[in-house]
């Protein structure tokens, strides 16, 4: 078995609020991040697949395929957008990085047919990440 | 859905590389520069993941306010620009990244609770690193 990661970058703006808290309870949990104007990041995004080497080609996938797919899923729906406003995943849930993870994992995992997709990463910033390895 | 967090943070300290339980020469021999008399010292990045499931509600696997604050309290206070030699914990055990991983790991496993601790993994410098994941870590 050999794992392969692939490095991504994208920069999207988002909130943190819910609205099952008071206004209190958004700015207690939440913090700065509660600022209904947004605010962004640069990501960092790392997939990993894992499987066999393929004995003719050489790969455990076709990194042009892993790029492409990654392109399509991930970073032409975030890239540049407001994650609350714009991604259907976040018109109800709080895009934290816990769930941005997640929801690149499940764009990602049905797509990727070639090889198995091993952990999602998500750095929020360079000192703050999230690993998602699609447990429930 | 289960989710790694991990918070990356720096600090500074320097220390001696030196058993009591060898002869001078052992130490010179084991420790080579590391053992000079006078210390020396490294910025040390911490990398420190929790896991848990994430929260319906709030998204998140723990408040990073929470975590940051344990962080700082425990860890940063304790040991930013000290002398590791000079601790309680290295009074006996030699202050090397290995056991400062221990040290670390231990002190945010008793302490934080707010999520499962999987891991303390320092680097020593750009070209060392050390990891913990306690007794039973794998």
């Amino acid at each position: 078995m050999v794992y392969l990661t692939r490095k991504a970058e994208f920069s999207a703006s988002h909130f943190y609020h819910n609205p099952d808290f008071t206004a209190d309870e958004n700015q207690r949990i939440f913090g700065k991040c509660n600022n209904p104007n947004g605010h962004g990041h640069n990501y960092t995004l790392e997939v990993t697949v894992k499987g066999a080497v393929d004995p003719k080609s050489g790969f455990v996938v076709d990194l042009k395929q892993l790029k492409d797919v990654m392109s399509r899923e991930v970073l032409d729906a975030l890239d540049h957008r407001f994650l609350n406003k714009e991604v259907p995943e976040f018109f109800a849930k709080i895009p934290t990085t816990e769930n941005l993870a997640i929801a690149i994992w499940q764009r990602l995992q049905p797509k990727l047919s070639a090889a198995q997709l091993h952990r999602v990463r998500v750095y929020e910033t360079p000192d703050l990440f999230v690993d998602f390895y699609g447990e429930a | 859905m289960k989710a790694h967090l991990t918070r990356r943070c720096m600090f500074s300290a320097s220390h001696r590389l030196h058993s009591e339980e060898m002869s001078e020469a052992e130490n010179r021999a084991t420790y080579g520069k590391c053992n000079n008399p006078y210390g020396h010292g490294h910025n040390y990045m911490v990398e420190v993941t929790v896991s848990g499931p994430v929260d319906d509600q709030t998204g998140m696997v723990c408040n990073l306010v929470d975590l940051d604050g344990f962080l700082h309290n425990h860890i940063l206070e304790r040991y930013d620009h000290q002398n590791l030699n000079l601790l309680p914990e290295f009074a006996k055990d030699v202050p090397t990244t290995e056991n400062l991983c221990i040290a670390i790991y231990d002190i945010v496993k008793r302490g934080f609770h707010q999520a499962h601790l999987e891991k303390v993994r320092i680097e020593e410098t750009m070209m060392n690193s050390f990891e913990y994941s306690g007794e039973n870590g794998c």
